[in-house]
């Protein structure tokens, strides 16, 4: 460029050529510059979704597996002279429902008490050509089965007496080994399974009383320790939902609110510009600072329950308050100022603007930020480690105030479970239902937005 | 820039304010501005600026950009309390009664003195609601069928009833520029304003519009005071019956338009109108 500059003086039709001159040759500089610049997003774009792909391959591959379980179907003879401890108590029979119920909680009492596992033994060694020890028997189904034969004998006492198909979901073991997720050359010595306990499971696999079955129960049991192979993400589903019922109640309202008050009508003053200072660095703090914020102030002071969805959800709520704030000023400040001037200059008053005219056109980004900020709540796990939710919780929790946990907490302590072969994939299945889960909301979110978009 | 300071007029003297002359004199006046100034931060947009506007007339504010035409105007339904830092001195009395009082109910002036701006600038909403939006905030109608009637009354005033009586529901965002434009005035005149300020209604619309929106400016007159800033003598010499120049700040010189235009005091104010300047 320079020494074209210093070139000799032109003759009197040159500058024009030289100009063109220059331009041409700044020309094919300017579009090698813009070719490498694509070529860079282009590759940043590639690079991205390869390992969204990688991403989503690994999970589903490793994570869908595990919503297959083994599950052999024996016939069980409900023999009267195991388990039948008389007809269940009748209301009509007793003065008063306390009567009554007492006396049904005893009946139930004497149902608990019943050997329910040898009528599983039972069954199970009808299918198996020698008899296996009960010791064996019991290491092959998940422990869980026993009590869930006893509920539904319970729940229909007139199945006593009769032979009814039972599915008996398999060990979490068993499992393992049918799944081919350890390696059967290994010595007895290093394996879950005895000799013996292999062999009834193989047994059963060649005779096709062992089969792979949809493992609903993901869906519909609570955390197990003792069964590990019927546990389930209920628990933890309905523990994030009460969460997220908080935080959608607390932090929309307030983080809306406090936006539309701080850009349309608080004074730009030394206090205000120090609050919107802190609500920025409020964003930035670490997510476990609340945490602990959270068991000083929730539990420690204000002595709320530990484990608790309100706690986990007020916690949660003031880490997405500063989100849902930046994001609604940022909205309301991208509405044109034409808008408000044309209302303004009506007649209309501050809060008539703000109502009848931002609002309705900032609705679909506010909705956006909202979701985003539930989505990031949702997949919090360090927060809620610090007031409690990692607590093994062995019931659905049905109000903020049961204990529960959380569906990130819950992945967090099956990954950390120590039968890695069988709780790996069941952490990848977790995944695939919060991913799930998250999927939905921004879709929600997407769907919003283009309901409530005005045309322009 | 040709003409830095105020040099020594043809006649002698250098006022910034000259009382009416002509025809408009014997109108009782509407708004009165008395030593206006306005400050954006350290920045002196009007400087001591007085000036009477006649009722049930047109007046042109003219100037060089920049100088403060739009801050003036809109000093008078007190649009500026909306800019940041912005502070405005003096009185404006609109029928004798300081704008800038404590007891005026802003909402109120805003009713009485409507403003077109220079962009138009329809809500995103259907022509309708555009229209009755005034109104229904001011509760204008009672019925429905009150509020139909206002909203076709503004309409055809604005002379867009018969381009748009068929498409009430559809967003008024969808017009042409030239329609929003009336569309804007028509929402101005549904609150049945007393004065309607308007910032350049024409500098983004085609002869056609422009000589429409003038017609409508001529027949507005006869019950409402009007302001309007523009950078089109021609336009001004058009509709206006008196005509105030603008230069810096200051009001150098308001008479009738008829006078101003044929015979300026104001060295500035001629070097403008022959289009020597701004
Ligand atoms: N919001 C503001 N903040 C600071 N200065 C402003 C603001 N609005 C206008 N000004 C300044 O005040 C002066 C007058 O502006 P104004 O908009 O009134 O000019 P105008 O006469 O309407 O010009 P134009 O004909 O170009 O519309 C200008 O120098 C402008 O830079
Ligand atoms: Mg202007």
């Amino acid at each position: 460029m320079a020494d074209v500059a210093l070139a000799p003086s032109p003759a009197p039709d040159a500058p024009r050529t030289r100009s063109a001159d220059l331009i041409a040759r700044s020309l094919s500089r300017r579009r090698r510059a813009e070719v490498r610049f694509r070529a860079y997003g282009l590759a940043a774009v590639i690079a991205a979704i390869a390992f969204v792909v990688f991403l989503f391959w690994t999970i589903l591959q490793s994570g869908l597996p595990a919503f297959f379980q083994a599950a052999m179907t024996v016939e069980v003879t409900l023999d009267p002279a195991v388990i039948d401890v008389g007809p269940r108590p009748v209301r009509a029979d007793f003065p008063n429902e306390a009567a009554f119920a007492a006396a049904d909680l005893a009946w139930q009492t004497a149902l608990a008490g019943k050997n329910f596992g040898s009528l599983i033994e039972r069954a199970v060694n009808a299918v198996l050509a020698t008899p296996a020890s009960s010791r064996d028997i019991r290491a092959i189904y998940a422990s869980n089965e026993r009590f869930r034969l006893r509920d539904m004998v319970a729940a229909d006492p007139g199945l006593i007496g009769r032979t009814i198909p039972f599915t008996l979901v398999a060990s979490a073991d068993v499992d393992v080994w049918f799944k081919g997720n350890i390696d059967r050359s290994l010595p007895e010595n290093q394996q879950q399974l005895t000799l013996a306990q292999q062999q009834i499971t193989d047994a059963m696999i060649a005779d096709g009383t062992m089969k792979s079955v949809f493992a609903s129960w993901i869906f519909t049991n609570v955390d197990s320790r003792s069964s590990p192979a019927t546990a389930g993400l209920a628990g933890a589903f309905m523990g994030s939902l009460f969460m997220m019922l908080v935080v959608i109640a607390l932090s929309v309202p307030i983080g809306v609110a406090g936006a539309i008050y701080l850009e349309e009508f608080a004074p730009k003053n030394r206090i205000t510009d120090l609050i919107e200072v802190n609500i920025n660095n409020l964003a930035a703090v670490p997510s476990i600072v609340f945490g602990l914020l959270g068991a000083a102030v929730f539990i420690n002071a204000m002595h709320l329950p530990l484990s608790a969805p309100i706690v986990g959800g007020l916690v949660l709520s003031l880490m997405t308050l500063p989100t849902i704030i930046i994001a609604t000023r940022g909205v309301l400040r991208a509405v044109p100022p034409s808008i408000r001037e044309a209302a303004t200059g009506l007649g209309a008053s501050r809060v008539q603007v703000v109502f009848h005219h931002v609002l309705p056109l900032v609705i679909p980004g506010i909705l956006t930020a909202t979701i985003i900020g539930v989505a990031q709540a949702l997949g919090e796990t360090a927060p809620l480690l610090l007031v409690g939710m990692s607590a093994f919780v062995a019931n659905i929790p049905t109000g903020l105030f049961d204990q529960s946990t959380a569906l990130p907490v819950q992945l967090f302590l099956w990954q950390g479970n120590e039968n890695r072969n069988f709780f790996e994939p069941r952490t990848s299945a977790a995944i695939i239902v919060l991913l799930g889960l998250m999927i939905l909301l921004n879709a929600l979110a997407i769907f919003l937005r283009q309901r409530f978009q005005t045309r322009w | 820039m040709d003409q830095p300071a105020s040099p020594p007029t043809k006649m002698g003297v250098s006022v910034t304010s000259r009382a009416t002359e002509g025809s408009a004199a014997a109108a009782p006046v509407k708004v009165s501005a008395q030593n206006v100034d306005v400050f954006y931060g350290e920045k002196h947009a009007i400087k001591g600026v007085s000036i009477n506007i006649p009722e049930r007339s047109v007046t042109a504010f003219i100037g060089p950009s920049g100088c403060g035409k739009s801050t003036f105007l809109r000093c008078i339904n007190r649009m500026n309390d909306l800019i940041e830092g912005c502070r405005v001195t003096g009185r404006i009395l609109l029928d004798d009664d300081d704008i800038n009082d404590r007891s005026v109910d802003v909402v109120l002036l805003r009713a009485r003195v409507g403003m077109v701006f220079q962009k138009p600038n329809p809500f995103p909403k259907s022509i309708y609601d555009n229209v009755a939006y005034g109104p229904k905030i001011h509760g204008l109608a009672r019925t429905r069928a009150e509020m139909d009637a206002i909203v076709e009354q503004s309409l055809r005033k604005a002379a867009l009833w018969d381009e748009v009586k068929d498409r009430l529901k559809e967003p008024g965002t969808g017009l042409s520029g030239g329609q929003q434009q009336r569309l804007c005035i028509a929402r101005a005149i549904a609150v049945s304003p007393e004065v309607i300020l308007m910032d350049e209604p024409c500098s983004a619309l085609d002869p056609i519009a422009t000589a429409r929106i003038e017609e409508l400016i001529d027949e507005l007159r006869q019950n409402y005071t009007i302001i309007i800033v523009t950078h089109s003598m021609q336009q001004a010499a058009r509709v206006s019956q008196q005509t105030a120049f603008f230069h810096l700040g200051n009001l150098v010189e308001t008479g009738s338009t008829e006078f101003m235009f044929t015979n300026p005091h104001d060295q500035r104010t001629q070097d403008y109108i022959t289009g020597r300047f701004g």
